[in-house]
């Protein structure tokens, strides 16, 4: 096969399977939030903010790997 | 009733207009490309469409502040109404994430850098940015045809050796900028801390009081490293994302299609310059604290006490 082609699975698959992770991970972060905001609306303000910076934190293992998709494509 | 009826006419028009428009009017997908264009060189210097794109940017945040700033009230009006509720919002919310001394030192940067990357992301919105600039020919790779509307150029989706270098791109699809940004918010933050802390700062990442300890030093040193790709792929890739999703969906179904995901890059474009604004906050906070709490006697208890007197 081309390693044109090969190039192009690599990507995808650095992506699309770095992806399953932070999704996972995000959907607790959020879940968990949501739960607290639920039983203590009061700190709803604060719990929010944690809960950005936790999905920010989750998300920046995708990045990690669409950094690598990105090099595949355009680098290598 | 009537009501209704009329907001299913008007969508089943909508739906109608958006099938035609898929099958009649043919847009060609602009060039994805992680490079900006050079548009022109002053004296050696390459002037790119993102950097254009900024300085728009920056014009606009220079132009809401002196308009906020030009004439003081005690009752403010106006602009200056609009600019201190953003600013006294932004700091209550620091103050509350930061504590009074920290939020004090660190709020000009880390707002800055918010009302940066805000206005920077929002620039995608605009109409115009990666659709209007000059057409060029290419040697190689996909390019489109050209035809002549009301004495403009503009290429028609089909096969041909012409592709649009835009006069302004999203800025923070630049991976410069990005990478810029994160520099600053980490080196800032190593700054702040020898500022706080002095030598010990360094303690945290050569510590040979015990093996463990080394190696989490080790690690403290890779986790600052991995922060500056962090921070810039996080912003760079979203907006990317989003620049590529707009193309793709204007490419499928040019009508009405597009209008969702304008509103879903508002909120994206708002939370990516949050969280990049937030971070860096947290992340000078822990930066100053991180041995305070165990050794912080020496020399930090006193601005301490001078802020609390």
């Amino acid at each position: 096969m081309d390693l044109g082609y090969l190039k192009l699975i690599g990507a995808g698959l650095a992506i699309g399977l770095g992806a399953i992770g932070p999704g996972i991970g995000i959907g607790l972060v959020v879940m968990g939030a949501v739960q607290a905001m639920g039983r203590n609306p009061e700190a709803a303000g604060e719990i929010r903010t944690n809960m950005i910076v936790g999905i920010a934190f989750a998300e920046a293992v995708s990045i990690y790997a669409l950094v690598v998709a990105l090099l595949l494509l355009f680098v290598f | 009733m009537g009501n209704k009826k009329k907001v299913m006419f008007v969508s089943v028009v909508i739906l109608i207009l958006m099938l035609l428009s898929a099958l009649i009017i043919k847009v060609p997908l602009p060039e994805i490309t992680m490079i900006p264009e050079v548009v022109f060189k002053v004296g050696g210097l390459p002037i790119t469409n993102s950097f254009i794109a900024v300085l728009i940017g920056d014009i606009f945040i220079f132009l809401l502040v002196w308009l906020g700033t030009k004439k003081m009230e005690l009752v403010p009006r106006g602009a200056q109404n609009f600019v201190e509720m953003i600013v006294a919002g932004a700091y209550d919310f620091a103050e509350d994430v930061a504590g009074k001394e920290n939020a004090r030192k660190y709020f000009p940067l880390v707002m800055s850098i918010f009302l940066f990357v805000l206005v920077s992301n929002w620039i995608e919105l605009l109409p115009g940015v990666d659709t209007i600039g000059v057409i060029r020919k290419i040697s190689e790779g996909h390019g489109y045809a050209v035809s002549s509307f009301l004495g403009l150029q503009n290429l028609v989706a089909a096969s041909g050796h012409y592709q649009l270098a835009a006069f302004a791109r999203t800025p923070s699809t630049d991976l410069n900028l990005t990478v810029g940004l994160a520099l600053i918010s980490v080196i800032y933050t190593q700054v702040a801390g020898i500022q706080t802390m002095g030598i010990g700062y360094f303690k945290r990442f050569i510590d040979l009081s015990s093996p463990l300890n080394f190696f989490v030093g080790l690690l403290e040193i890779v986790s600052e490293t991995a922060k500056i790709i962090s921070f810039s792929f996080r912003l760079f890739g979203n907006l990317f994302a989003g620049t590529v999703l707009l193309f793709v969906m204007t490419f499928l179904v040019p009508l009405f299609l597009v209008l969702p995901f304008y509103g879903l890059e508002v909120f994206v474009g708002f939370i990516q310059a949050f969280v990049f604004a937030i971070l860096t906050l947290i992340f000078l906070v822990l930066a100053v604290s991180h041995h305070g709490d165990e050794s912080g006697e020496s020399n930090e208890s006193v601005p301490g006490e001078l802020a609390n007197s």
